[in-house]
């Protein structure tokens, strides 16, 4: 069938089952703009290119499909190199087709030329040039594959305008049907060793205080339900890091909550004092391990990990299996059940208890406000968390609202939390939500915001509010950069320094209405409950709800950046305890 | 006086060098992808050599890599997983055959071109042009017996020198096969 390349492009993407994308046109990739118009693919017109990439970052946190974004060349291609790189971070699928100039013109300074695959090497999963409108349906056919597969991640495909422009002879092309990949340096491997199996099973059936390190992994490869098998068949404790919220029931017995700088004392003090840490799609972040020399310096290492560069970046495994975490969670359940099941793990009761006895003194904690005190943000969302269906989907900016969402939300469905972990991108919330929303029609999705990081994506509201998607988003506006507040009054002497947002400028509640949203405004307790309600009732439209919250509250407990975690420092209220 | 900083990825262990032969995709930015890797990743590149191979698809790259700032696993690893990259194979010196090219450009006054000369045959280099008062030569061989070479040349003032940086090759095997084995 003879087509042009813009044709081709967007015949490519539906053949990868591409239902919505995210973007928004210019120049350069006009062309592909037109058959977009006969194409059973939604689009989403945001209003600016980092949105779309947020959006379709939020779409496969959501739906675990790959997000896809489209947008110019030049400054569309700068403005999402951002969301490129938290993909990066957080290994999220996604593919994103940027605008180019005519290939003739490349390297000649043209108007909204840049040289965007230079630019996103170093963030990207890989990234394509397209140099022949012949080339299209095979580079998206492999840019989907690589994107989705292994270790996911973003991949970038740079499409010069005059192979897709049909006035242009070097646009015309044969449509041929994808072949197999021809990747000869990509070849996934996602079954794990099977004698490297039973020596991680052995070791678990060995180790006396275990706890099992959990990551975003679980989530990627679809391993919640393959993680729960482990943990109830050998009772071991599960820590769920930031990246795997939802990837183990909040309320299971068995859940030990989020370790990490702002993790929950018993999460942080159970790796700190384990013999044994099984790694199940985790990186040993630097904000998960804390000091590395002091890290579960008694523990020997398991680490499952689908990219064998993870194995040994940070600390050195005692086994290592490069694998699916979902394969080799369910192969590993299989050696231990042939090495007797439950009766073969050792009496843990010790352990428990010792683990029972932390979670007795240090829950999560904070003090009410009292009555001439504005909003506790810690209030705020357990009641959000108490008043929402139990698998809404939350997303966060980056901050100290992202910690305590968190710390106090239950999460007891994969899938449900969305955020920027790695790259800690601010303004992530309310773009994610859209894309989340656009994925599950079906959910109720609350951004929860920062007002920093609302004022850096709001924008977005238009194009929720104008596209359709009522997202829900809770404001916490404590007037300040809230965490870095808290790192100058903490470290800083109490210097503060640039951190000052203002209370009452913008209005909020004025600036949500403009943006073709419900605007409401809540500053005391009482009020909290009935503005979540009457936010909830709302689904023709995107809800802001300002909750404006006390300045000084800060997250506990902290782990501060370069200590060790045993150095953890819990809540003011509970520092006299004894660990 | 401070230790150096440790990178606790990176670590700070080790010494010398390693080679890495790396065969790539033959397209567009490859090497642009190598570089910026050990760029970004903190790795130091000591020399680079490109060049095609017999099979048109494929370049091969060979990389002096100083192991003082990376342990080699963890370079490794990361080059793997540049999709371009089709596999690598680490080669220390005792291992393999290494040669490099040299070119260059000594002053040799007519009085003393004659001990220049001499040592052109002592290490069967080649001359390649001469001036009034210089000399180009050249010298395939390993690498140390190209440092020696331009070691003792120095003296006599060298104008320009190019070298290729080393490429290299797995020794073969040398026993031959069990002749009762399966």
């Amino acid at each position: 069938m003879k087509m042009n390349g813009g044709q081709a492009l967007m015949k490519a993407l539906e053949s990868e089952g591409v239902d919505i994308m995210f973007g928004l046109p210019g120049g350069a990739i006009l062309p592909v703009y037109d058959p977009l118009l006969d194409s059973s693919i939604r689009h989403v017109l945001v209003r600016h290119e980092q949105g779309a990439g947020h959006m379709a970052e939020g779409y496969a946190h959501a739906t675990g499909r790959p997000g896809v974004a489209m947008v110019t060349s030049g400054p569309a291609a700068t403005n999402i190199v951002t969301p490129l790189c938290d993909a990066y971070m957080d290994s999220i699928p996604m593919v994103v087709v940027t605008g180019q100039v005519p290939y003739a013109a490349i390297g000649t300074d043209a108007f909204q030329e840049c040289d965007t695959t230079g630019i996103t090497m170093s963030v990207t999963k890989h990234n394509y040039l397209v140099t022949e409108a012949a080339d299209i349906p095979q580079v998206i056919h492999d840019a989907f594959h690589i994107a989705t597969t292994g270790r996911p991640g973003p991949v970038l495909v740079d499409i010069p305008k005059d192979i897709v422009d049909p006035n242009n002879p070097r646009s015309a092309m044969e449509w041929y049907t994808p072949k197999d990949h021809d990747l000869p340096g990509y070849r996934p491997n996602r079954t794990g060793d099977a004698e490297l199996i039973r020596q991680a099973a052995k070791l678990i059936c060995e180790a006396e205080r275990p706890v099992i390190y959990s990551g975003g992994g679980i989530l990627k490869s679809r391993g919640a339900e393959a993680l729960l098998e482990l943990a109830e068949l050998t009772g071991i404790h599960v820590v769920t890091t930031l990246m795997n919220r939802g990837g183990f029931p909040d309320d299971h017995p068995l859940c030990l909550g989020m370790p990490g700088m702002h993790g929950n004392f018993t999460a942080v003090t159970a790796m700190q004092e384990a013999d044994l840490l099984i790694a199940l799609g985790a990186r040993f972040d630097d904000r998960v391990t804390g000091k590395v020399a002091g890290f579960a310096p008694h523990a020997k290492i398991i680490h499952v990990d689908i990219d064998s560069a993870e194995l040994g970046k940070v600390r050195r495994p005692d086994v290592a299996i490069q694998g699916d975490c979902r394969l080799v969670i369910e192969d590993l359940v299989k050696a231990l059940g042939e090495m007797g099941g439950s009766d073969a793990q050792p009496d843990r009761n010790p352990w428990r208890s010792r683990i029972s006895g932390w979670q007795e003194r240090f829950p999560l904690t904070y003090e009410q406000s009292k009555d001439d005190e504005l909003l506790k943000p810690q209030f705020v969302l357990e009641q959000l968390r108490d008043s929402t269906p139990d698998d809404t989907i939350v997303a966060s900016g980056v901050g100290q609202h992202q910690m305590w969402a968190s710390q106090y939300w239950k999460f007891n469905h994969p899938y449900t939390w969305v955020n920027s972990g790695g790259l800690g991108t601010m303004g992530f919330a309310i773009p994610a939500a859209i894309g989340a929303k656009a994925g599950r029609p079906d959910r109720m999705v609350w951004a929860v915001d920062g007002d920093g990081c609302f004022q850096m994506t709001a924008q977005e509201l238009v194009t929720a509010a104008t596209e359709g998607f009522p997202i829900k988003v809770a404001l916490i506006n404590n007037a300040y950069l809230g965490m870095v507040r808290q790192w100058q009054e903490m470290f800083y002497e109490e210097r503060y320094s640039e951190v000052y947002l203002t209370r009452d400028v913008p209005d909020y509640k004025m600036w949500a209405e403009a943006l073709g949203c419900v605007g409401l405004r809540v500053e005391s307790p009482e009020e909290v409950g009935p503005a979540i309600a009457q936010a909830n009732e709302v689904d023709d439209r995107p809800v802001v709800v300002e909750f404006r919250c006390e300045a000084e509250e800060n997250v506990y407990p902290m782990v501060p950046a370069g200590m060790s975690n045993s150095d953890v420092v819990v809540d003011p209220s509970q520092q006299d305890r004894p660990r | 006086m401070s230790a150096a900083p440790t990178n606790p990825v990176l670590g700070a262990e080790g010494g010398g060098t390693t080679t890495l032969v790396v065969r790539v995709e033959n397209k567009a930015g490859v090497l642009a992808r190598v570089a910026g890797l050990f760029a970004r990743r903190g790795f130091n590149i000591e020399s680079l050599a490109v060049a095609p191979t017999d099979d048109e698809r494929f370049s091969r790259l060979t990389i002096v890599v100083g192991v003082d700032a990376a342990p080699m696993e963890q370079v490794v690893k990361q080059l793997d997983k540049l999709v371009n990259v089709v596999d690598i194979q680490e080669l220390n010196s005792a291992a393999s055959v290494e040669r490099e090219l040299m070119m260059v450009t000594v002053r040799a006054d007519p009085a003393i071109r004659g001990q220049i000369l001499d040592l052109v045959r002592v290490f069967q280099a080649t001359v390649l042009n001469v001036g009034y008062d210089e000399i180009m030569v050249s010298l395939t061989g390993s690498p140390s017996r190209v440092d020696d070479f331009e070691d003792l040349l120095r003296p006599y003032g060298i104008v320009e020198v190019q070298r290729t940086g080393k490429v290299a090759l797995p020794k073969l095997v040398k026993s031959a096969p069990d002749p009762l084995a399966p």
